[in-house]
């Protein structure tokens, strides 16, 4: 017959501070977790959740980002007659030449800064992402010397509000309007009129890339496959989603930083945790005495045991959560590798990291749990109950 | 007072299954600090060749990616103070593809004057004849010669992404830097480079290393250098070359209050540990406290007593912690690159991690004691454990 679960409840309550404290220590261990799975799959979230399936990037053959490609402006012009490209209303080819580079601006908190990709772009181009949408203001006009910036730009860098302007090219860029691009990578961007970027870089022959929109999934891949195959374009066609999806690997590091930091805090909770239940099972040896000459088998001690190992630290996930909870939806950078700039994202506390951290306090409680449950359950009764 | 510290030490024996299992939780969060105040350590408090001291990184105002006119040099060079100038132009580009493992800095430069700005780069005097006439010669530091495996003599391809050009190489000199980032890169001329560009992207560069001939000229070099090219529609930044690593940190993100919040959460965590310890411990010992004071002990050295025993638990999972952080960072530390070099456990760091512990030990102890030292005689002697 197994221990009534009050019986748990109750000794965690009489013991009120060790309680506390143990679930404390547990507590921070899984918010230390959380926060850094927070911020992994924040920035995963904006990076996967850009671009569009049916759309592909064209760059330099080789070229491992938009900003170390070069494409001559010719090559793209050679594109747009390809078949199986998606048309506008008016008939033009869905293909947008684009020019990337990035600038240096000081952040709201450190005037060091950090690096922003600039995109230059057509109205097509503009319109070929119309997840995104002007928040306030309105987008530049060609051939002015305007600039949109992203939510998250805005949001993080000095100088990049509304009516502000931003010094890049041969002077000063006005900035007319403030998008928001569904907190995808297009966020941490500021976007102005091509030819009028192409002009202040002396690069009006050259651009980065093109996007360029297939009709459908199949012709996506024959459009790939004749952009590789063409020598003389020496281009390469890379899907839009993969392309940004593939940036996650700049969560990496942080990645395994957060990993190895919280196991080995977890170890070290697991022998706090172990300390405290081995505390509990000695102040109650004569109970166990008591409990066992009752009929309660030692199988349903060591149960009961584990229980309370892991009520606390079930506590202890919990309070954890609760500490990690409102850094939810909180907007920060990371440099990012391939684009070699940052980019904003919101730490997102998903159900799923969730569940990760209410495991990871479950496992830390049955750790620290079963050896001094052991002990509980292996007392012999007659010694117990002598017990003081 | 010496003669209570064994006292205090025997005391901690008492239960020892308990102290194990706290030393065991200290020693591993100590183990986990250390690392993490190694990192934060190597972030921003590394230990700067003498040489860097002396050294300026010009660059576009705008950003890294936009390059500078090499008709710049001269000019740089007419600054009072400056005593060296050479180009260095990130080639990026591709050996042998795309995976990490083969990527390293590469740089088109001057190879006339690349060793003078960088002195603490020793070289062979005939490789460097060799490297210097040999129009596609490369030269590579030893520790990136050993981890691709590069031999004089070889040849090497390179693809180029942000140079549309690809070289073919042949590594004609291997020299010896002081720190990855003087040792792990390869150096060719920018000449080369050039051959393959288009008229309209020659006679750029990257960036100029200045070096100076006083640590003190260099912030007037700075200043100079950016004021001289002000009305130019090339405009620079140029800083200290530890400011311009320092702003590759800062373009990581927030490191600074990633890798502080982790430390405070670890800290406290230890903290709790250990004053759930000392609680437990003092709790059931209230009855031989009031023994001790009975006979004659004050409340003071019963204070003292407790304090020291959680000190002495807490610095030797102190210890532990800084030995295996040290041991783990001395064997791994090479395959741990933080930014501009291995990751190394310097003795400030193990003395912060120790002082760490002392704190702990001091804290967690001070509460549980004052209460248990104050509880009055009779009631202290009454106590059931």
């Amino acid at each position: 017959m197994a221990i009534p679960l009050s019986y748990n409840f109750r000794n965690l309550r009489v013991r009120k501070a060790t309680t506390v404290m143990t679930a404390l220590g547990i507590a921070l261990t899984v918010a230390v977790l959380l926060g850094i799975l927070a911020m992994v799959a924040g920035l995963k979230s904006a990076l996967q959740s850009s671009g569009n399936p049916l759309q592909m990037i064209v760059v330099r053959k080789n070229s491992a980002s938009e900003l170390v490609s070069q494409v001559a402006r010719e090559a793209i012009s050679a594109i747009r007659f390809k078949e199986g490209i998606q048309k506008f209303p008016d008939g033009e080819p869905m293909v947008s030449a684009e020019i990337v580079t990035v600038m240096n601006l000081p952040r709201k908190n450190d005037p060091e800064g950090a690096n922003v990709t600039i995109r230059g772009l057509s109205r097509s181009g503009v319109k070929m992402r119309p997840e995104i949408r002007m928040l306030s203001g309105r987008w530049f006009e060609p051939g002015q010397r305007e600039v949109a910036v992203g939510k998250s730009v805005a949001a993080r860098f000095v100088s990049a509000s509304l009516d502000h302007s931003l010094h890049f090219g041969r002077g000063d860029w006005k900035i007319v309007g403030i998008f928001d691009a569904g907190k995808t990578a297009f966020d941490s961007e500021i976007w102005g009129d091509l030819n009028q970027i192409a002009t202040d870089f002396n690069r009006s022959e050259i651009m980065s890339s093109a996007l360029v929109r297939a009709v459908d999934p199949i012709a996506l891949q024959a459009l790939k496959t004749s952009m590789a195959d063409d020598q003389r374009l020496y281009l390469e066609g890379k899907s839009e989603t993969e392309y940004y999806a593939a940036q996650t690997s700049t969560a990496r590091p942080v990645e395994f930083l957060g990993m190895f930091v919280a196991v080995i805090m977890a170890i070290g909770s697991s022998f706090a945790a172990m300390n405290t239940m081995y505390a509990a099972v000695a102040r109650r040896a004569r109970e166990i005495g008591t409990l066992r000459i009752l009929g309660f088998s030692r199988g349903s001690i060591l149960l009961s045991f584990v229980f309370e190992s892991l009520l606390l630290s079930l506590l202890g996930g919990i309070l954890g959560i609760v500490l990690v909870l409102p850094m939810n939806g909180l907007e920060s950078g990371i440099g990012n590798s391939v684009t070699f700039s940052e980019t904003g994202f919101d730490f997102r506390i998903t159900p799923a990291i969730i569940v990760v951290g209410l495991s990871f306090a479950t496992v830390m409680g049955i750790l620290g749990g079963l050896l001094p449950a052991r002990t509980a359950a292996r007392a012999d009764i007659l010694a117990a109950l002598r017990e003081l | 007072m010496r003669k209570y510290i064994p006292f205090a030490f025997k005391n901690s024996l008492r239960n020892k299954r308990r102290t194990i299992l706290t030393i065991a939780s200290i020693s591993v969060s100590l183990f986990l600090l250390g690392v993490l105040i190694a990192v934060y350590h190597a972030f921003y408090f590394r230990a700067a060749p003498p040489e860097q001291a002396l050294r300026l990184v010009m660059r576009n105002r705008v950003s890294l990616t936009f390059s500078i006119p090499e008709y710049y040099e001269p000019k740089i060079r007419q600054i009072p103070g400056v005593k060296e100038v050479v180009s260095r132009s990130w080639f990026g580009g591709i050996y042998i593809d795309n995976r990490p493992e083969y990527f390293f800095p590469r740089f088109g430069t001057d190879p006339e004057r690349i060793f003078k700005v960088y002195p603490e780069m020793t070289i062979d005097p005939e490789q460097l004849k060799a490297f210097q006439s040999e129009r596609t010669a490369a030269a590579i530091g030893k520790t990136l010669a050993e981890k691709q495996n590069l031999r004089l003599g070889q040849k090497i391809t390179l693809k180029g992404d942000i140079y549309p050009v690809d070289l073919e190489l042949t590594i004609r000199a291997i020299f010896e830097g002081t720190a990855d980032s003087s040792d792990n890169v390869m150096y060719f001329h920018r000449k080369y480079v050039e051959e393959g560009l288009v008229n309209a992207r020659k006679g750029l560069v990257g960036t100029f290393a200045i070096l100076a001939e006083s640590a003190e000229a260099v912030p007037r070099i700075a200043r100079e250098a950016d004021e001289m090219f002000r009305n130019s529609d090339r405009q620079t930044k140029t800083d200290s070359e530890r400011a311009f690593q320092l702003s590759f940190v800062s373009m990581l993100g927030n490191v600074k209050v990633f890798l502080l919040s982790i430390c405070g959460a670890v800290v406290f965590t230890i903290l709790l540990v250990s004053a759930n310890t000392m609680a437990m411990s003092v709790r059931e010992r209230i009855k031989e406290i009031g023994v001790l004071r009975t006979l004659g002990f004050t409340t003071d050295k019963v204070l003292a007593m407790i304090i020291a025993e959680a000190v002495i638990i807490a610095m030797l999972g102190g210890l532990l912690g800084c030995l295996m952080a040290f041991a783990v960072v001395q064997v791994l530390g090479s395959s741990l690159q933080v930014m501009f070099g291995t990751l190394r456990m310097p003795p400030v760091v193990l003395l912060i991690s120790l002082g760490v512990a002392f704190a702990i030990g001091l804290l967690s102890s001070v509460i549980p004691a004052y209460n248990a030292s104050r509880v009055p005689i009779t009631d202290a002697l009454r106590h059931l454990g």
